[in-house]
């Protein structure tokens, strides 16, 4: 029973959202609405799985003294302060007059989100430029015919896409000018392939959900 | 003489102030007087405004395709809709003599509305306001004209979906697929399926983490299990974990969601009891880091950089990380396999992974590595389903540059 139960319910869950799709008769319109807001609150309790996890992974690492145990430190201090401010100003705002809640501007969990939690989200996403561009110079090495195909077309997209592209092409016909070049390699060349990948795509998930809700693909069951 | 000489200019200090008093309180009477003028001009009758040209053959029909909750409304434009008319108002009564209630308004040049506030199997009536109030004041050159009163009108649900008979008629024609081959592959018929390069990799990348003694990370994205892509990528997970716990190397699963976790975990650990080795297995192979999307790069980045792995396993959705993770994972040196379905990504991977699974590749993974009858059945039914979409696109390619008119196919509805 321990692997049919989970079968059953994909199965039933499944099909629920097939009918749901094809049918917009009442009650079936409501079954996705349904399904989500079971899907939130098995989430939301969860989240308590995900923390302890974390929190217990990291006390091994500190009680083992493993390499970069210390690192772990940083996650439980960084943890327990969020929650012990957020918990905080959620319970001393619920008694203000008005009320507010723990993430309004000004309190001290909003502070530490705008101050610490927020620089750093960026910091990681700026991180993204100087790992553009060292991917772009393995990418674009012109080693074989292909690659150098590659680098052709991406300096013509690059160079089509600022305003001096189409300055130093004013000699050119206009459909030969760099920004039109650039829409000619953006839209019927890469559009095409983007295309094909993605009706490959959309049967591979038909495919795997039909695996999924007959039960053939049992792996994330069974390993 | 001397009395002379003081009492001129005193009379004639005092006759310019008594001057200027008189004059200040004049002041306000003639202001008042003024104001009450503009008033009395207020007052008078306003120059006549002309009559608009009321909305004519207006509509009320059924909403198609929808639950029973909304009516389509429509009208033609009055000959003044450009000129003069700045809205329209639809009003709705459930009785013919009202009251009537605006429902909604759209603007000037607009001849169709959707109300979404019906409810199925009630009697509704509309009337359709051609409104011209050029200074928004509702009283300066403002007209107003009413269409007839249109109804009654029912909203009723539909049994089907009309729109969505191509989606229908190609989800059987490839689920027909699909089943019928998985049946002859039950039945022991010969399947070829082509190779797939990045998979068969996963079996040299993991013996190459068990010689240099070092730890597989196998990354599941960033999505919830809501998402078939990470679907894909645990039963990917699955036959990795085999893998790895066969030939006893460390399998480590950093994840971003919380049922993510709690999936992988019995998956990994269902996969060392297959083989034989359910003691090799550590809860903490599997472990949380956080939900946040750059949270999760940074933390698995420190562990790539710290802990340098013999290999990386991208499998499932990802987004704006999958470059910051494969290019850490490419600099730590360690062979990377990543798949995802996400076509914008895709690019990335290319340029820092050593095999990348396109696309519907991901979706293949699972049935290849296991290379089950069935599985592999179910792969050749999307091959075909494949070959018949080709074959309609060159169809309707051909069909257009014949200049035949196959639109009606499209529309369905």
């Amino acid at each position: 029973m321990k692997r049919e139960i989970p079968l059953i319910i994909t199965f039933v869950a499944g099909c629920v959202f097939v009918i749901q799709y094809f049918i917009p008769h009442w009650p079936f319109n409501e079954f996705e609405q349904v399904f989500t807001d079971w899907f939130s609150i098995v989430q939301a309790f969860a989240i308590w799985l995900g923390a302890l996890s974390l929190l217990k992974f990291s006390m091994l690492k500190i009680q083992r003294r493993q390499k970069d145990w210390y690192m772990s430190v940083i996650i439980i201090v960084g943890f327990a302060v969020m929650v012990a401010y957020g918990a905080y100003d959620g319970f001393v705002g619920m008694n203000a007059n008005p009320a507010y809640s723990f993430r309004d501007p000004g309190t001290h969990f909003d502070w530490l989100y705008q101050n610490i939690y927020t620089p750093l989200t960026s910091t990681m996403f700026a991180l993204l430029a100087f790992f553009v561009a060292s991917a772009s110079y393995r990418a674009f090495r012109a080693r074989n015919f292909q690659a150098t195909l590659l680098l052709i077309a991406g300096i013509l997209v690059m160079i089509g896409r600022v305003p001096v592209g189409d300055l130093i092409t004013q000699f050119l016909p206009e459909s030969y000018r760099a920004a039109n070049l650039a829409d000619w390699i953006m839209n019927p060349l890469n559009a095409t392939g983007q295309r094909a990948i993605m009706i490959g795509i959309a049967l591979g998930t038909v495919s795997t959900s039909l695996r999924i809700i007959l039960g053939i693909e049992r792996s994330h069951l069974e390993g | 003489m001397r009395v002379a000489k003081f009492t001129t200019p005193l009379a004639i200090t005092a006759f310019l102030m008594v001057v200027l008093f008189g004059a200040l309180q004049a002041q306000p009477d003639a202001i008042q007087r003024d104001s009450l003028e503009v008033a009395t001009d207020s007052l008078s009758p306003m120059p006549a405004v002309a009559p608009l040209v009321k909305p004519v053959n207006p509509s009320a029909e059924d909403t198609p395709n929808d639950a029973g909750n909304s009516m389509d409304i429509a009208w033609e434009l009055g000959s003044d809709d450009a000129a003069r008319v700045t809205k329209y108002q639809v009003m709705r009564s459930e009785s013919p003599d009202g009251p009537y209630e605006v429902v909604g308004e759209t603007t000037q040049g607009q001849s169709k509305f959707t109300d979404n506030t019906v409810a199925a199997g009630v009697d509704y009536y509309y009337r359709i306001v051609a409104v011209s109030d050029p200074l928004g004041d509702g009283v300066t050159n403002f007209a107003s004209a009413e269409s007839d009163i249109i109804g009654p009108a029912v909203s009723t649900g539909q049994w089907f979906n009309t729109r969505r008979l191509n989606v229908l008629l190609w989800t059987l024609v490839l689920s027909g697929s699909v089943i019928f081959y998985i049946y002859r592959a039950k039945g022991g018929g010969n399947l070829y399926i082509r190779k797939i390069a990045g998979i068969d990799a996963i079996d040299e990348a993991i013996g190459r983490a068990t010689e240099m003694g070092r730890k597989v990370f196998y990354v599941p994205g960033i999505n919830d299990m809501d998402d078939v892509q990470t679907l894909a990528s645990i039963a990917i997970l699955g036959r990795v974990a085999r893998l790895a716990a066969e030939s006893d190397t460390y399998l480590e699963v950093p994840v971003s969601k919380s049922l993510v976790l709690i999936t992988a975990r019995e998956t990994v650990k269902e996969a060392y009891s297959k083989v034989g080795r359910p003691d090799s297995f550590r809860e903490e192979q599997v472990h949380y880091v956080t939900d946040d999307q750059f949270g999760y790069a940074a933390a698995i980045d420190g562990m790539v950089v710290r802990q340098k792995p013999a290999t990386m396993i991208y499998m499932g959705a990802f987004y704006a990380e999958s470059l910051i993770l494969a290019e850490t994972g490419n600099a730590a040196g360690a062979i990377q396999i990543a798949g995802t379905a996400q076509p914008a990504q895709l690019p990335f991977f290319v340029a820092a992974c050593d095999y990348t699974l396109i696309g519907e590749e991901l979706f293949a993974a699972s049935a290849y590595l296991a290379r089950e009858p069935m599985l592999l059945g179910s792969l050749k039914g999307q091959d075909i389903g494949k070959a018949l979409f080709l074959a309609s696109i060159v169809l309707g390619t051909i069909l257009q540059l014949l200049g035949l008119d196959f639109q009606w196919l499209l529309r369905v509805s």
